[in-house]
């Protein structure tokens, strides 16, 4: 059983324009020790779709889902009370922006150890050492003197790593975890990925990773999930995806960013012209067509998912399977 | 031989900062002897991690903050001896998010004629077709004259940033970080608009930025800052062919290619970034430096020439130096 089982999710949010589809139909399972990595643009839905697994979106946003299911555990019947046992205990989120995630009125360690004591009978000097010895495996040194300091103490960088620790207070068995690394300098990504890498094998915990960065994605996920206008549109291994990419979007994405031996210096990059559809009121077809080369009739009407082989898959008519960049 | 569009000679700033109530003030060297040459017409780019003080430099030849000792010319005149308005006309910024960096409450047409007006420059008219030529250029449509910042896209947002740079026809543009707030295939955009505008007003950029894909994309030459100090400056082959200074190697092993075949990189320094109020002792990267000798810690290093530039490191090899 995977640990893991959304099946058609969506996320509809009423704007006084009528009703936003902000993520129309996610289907994806992970495994323990897997890394998912949910790729995607501003607007695409991605974060939206790591906030429902968790069921903390806004609360005028309306969730429905056939199947979201953590460990056998039914997400979508599931009480308030068992959703709080399961949130930071064993399902935790690594948000992206930690100045306004962290609470700046309680110390570095009181929140550290928050979750550690709200779902573990453990002591408060057993939680402190925890946590200095998780701050320090996320690269903090003198981390016992952090505990006694406030979040407005530390560096950006410094603050982003003690989210990452809080994270995995618990030993979690799934992370989500949404741009951990976008704000920090590339040594720091570098080492955080590797410390989340090396966790994940330790404990045998899966990953969400939601991010724009393709590097990233290439290197730490074990599967990509491509998402466009609140939609799957391509998903497989990442040596699928990236050895094959066929989605029209996916290529678009690809050939936008400059890869040292691949793109010719001082060359014109490859865009994708136009820009998102609005996703407000009736939505139909490819929500793509506007910006795709390819885009045919046959667009405007329902999209099968198609598989090219493997686990690969795409939400797309075209018959031609990509071929390595 | 020409004279070069910018140079600095030495160029310090150093801040007394307040360490707590009634304990005395520290010095912090933001940027530490550093001297560069920006000819006309190249990209020179500068990387570092935060705190390395690439903004502070940025500041520097805005003139924004004047340096604590030594000397910045433009076009072989001080800096300090321009009239600030000159230096303004000539050095314009593009900075990192256009959400910020753009007033909510101004047109797009106030935002782009704002230096005309600063600089009194040009009848109402003429302004207006200043500001509907930089359109033009920046490939916003004209129709955008009239909108907000909040009308726009982020993408939008950073052409209408250019197309004010462009206004006052500068010969530098500093662009500190200019799409790394940006959706990547919006930033490809920019960075060929940015390329595209550089022939067309033969401009100079001076380039800071963290990705160093990007800078390998777009630069002549690259300077590699760490607490203040350049530690190497190469031509962008040299730079990213063979770095010399163990820190420049760091940077670029981290880059992360989309390519999955190669995973994590094993390699790498510790994430440590030093006091630069303590600085370290001899070459101040000697804590983090996989090759770091008890040398290194007692003695900062001089620069070694290279034929394309050179490297401030102990280990840069002799014999990898070629005569500069």
């Amino acid at each position: 059983m995977a640990l893991l089982e959304v099946d058609r999710l969506t996320i509809d949010i009423p704007t006084e324009a009528g009703l936003l589809h902000a993520v129309g139909g996610v289907s994806f399972t992970l495994e323990r020790g897997e890394t998912l990595a949910i790729v995607g643009e501003s607007g695409s839905g991605k974060s939206l779709t790591s906030l429902a697994l968790m069921d903390l979106l806004p609360s005028r946003a309306i969730r429905k889902a056939a199947t979201l299911r953590f460990d056998g555990i039914d997400l979508m019947a599931a009480g308030e009370r068992q959703k709080e046992d399961l949130r930071g205990d064993r399902m935790a989120m690594i948000f992206q922006e930690p100045m306004t995630s962290l609470n700046p009125a309680y110390t570095i360690g009181d929140q550290l150890t928050e979750a550690l004591r709200r779902h573990r009978t453990v002591s408060a000097k057993a939680a402190r050492e925890r946590a200095v010895h998780l701050l320090e495996r996320v690269g903090i040194t003198a981390a016992a003197s952090r505990l006694g300091q406030y979040p407005h103490q530390l560096s950006g960088g410094l603050r982003q790593r003690v989210m990452i620790a809080m994270g995995l207070m618990c030993e979690p068995d799934l992370i989500i975890a949404d741009e951990p690394t976008t704000a920090l300098d590339v040594t720091i990504q570098a080492q955080i990925l590797r410390l989340l890498r090396d966790l994940q094998q330790e404990f045998g915990m899966a990953l969400i990773l939601v991010t724009h960065d393709l590097g990233v994605v290439a290197r730490v996920a074990t599967k990509v999930a491509v998402m466009y206008a609140g939609r799957l549109v391509e998903t497989g291994t990442v040596r699928e995806v990236f050895g094959a990419p066929s989605h029209p979007y996916t290529r678009g994405l690809l050939r936008s960013i400059p890869v040292p031996g691949r793109t010719r210096p001082g060359e014109p990059l490859g865009t994708i012209p136009g820009q998102v559809p609005g996703l407000v009121g009736d939505v139909f077809g490819c929500a793509f067509r506007n910006r795709c080369d390819h885009a045919a009739e046959a667009c405007a009407g329902a999209i099968p998912e198609r598989l090219l082989g493997g686990n690969h898959r795409m939400a797309c008519i075209l018959e031609t399977v990509g071929s390595p960049q | 031989m020409t004279v070069p569009v910018l140079e600095l000679k030495d160029v310090t700033k150093t801040y007394r900062v307040g360490q707590g109530f009634m304990k005395p003030k520290a010095t912090l060297t933001a940027v530490g002897g550093v001297s560069l040459t920006v000819a006309r017409g190249e990209v020179h780019a500068l990387v570092g991690e935060s705190g390395s003080g690439k903004s502070t430099l940025a500041k520097l030849l805005l003139g924004l903050i004047a340096p604590t000792s030594g000397e910045i010319r433009i076009d072989g005149v001080p800096i300090g001896q321009t009239d600030r308005r000159e230096v303004a006309r000539r050095i314009q910024p593009v900075f990192q998010d256009p959400y910020s960096s753009l007033n909510p409450r101004k047109s797009v047409a106030d935002l782009v004629a704002l230096p005309l007006v600063a600089h009194g420059i040009g009848s109402s008219a003429e302004r207006q077709a200043k500001v509907a030529e930089m359109l033009d250029a920046v490939g916003l449509p004209r129709r955008v004259i009239d909108a907000y910042p909040n009308q726009l896209s982020g993408g939008q947002r950073q052409r209408v940033a250019i197309a004010r740079a462009l206004v006052m026809r500068p010969d530098v543009l500093i662009c500190d970080e200019p799409t790394s707030a940006l959706d990547v295939s919006v930033q490809a955009q920019i960075l060929n608009l940015l390329m595209d505008l550089k022939r067309e007003f033969r401009l100079t950029y001076f380039f800071i930025s963290h990705n160093l894909a990007v800078v390998e994309h777009l630069a002549d030459r690259v300077a590699v800052m760490y607490l203040g100090r350049i530690v190497e400056e190469r031509g962008r082959e040299g730079l990213f062919g063979a770095p010399a200074h163990p820190y420049s190697r760091a940077l670029l092993d981290s880059v992360l290619t989309p390519d999955p075949d190669l995973g994590m990189p094993e390699a790498g320094i510790s994430g440590a970034f030093p006091n630069p109020i303590a600085p370290p002792s001899g070459c101040t990267f000697h804590p983090r430096c996989p090759q770091a000798t008890e040398r290194c810690s007692r003695e900062a290093p001089a620069s070694v020439a290279f034929a394309d530039g050179f490297a401030t490191c102990h280990n840069a090899g002799p014999a990898l130096a070629l005569a500069g």
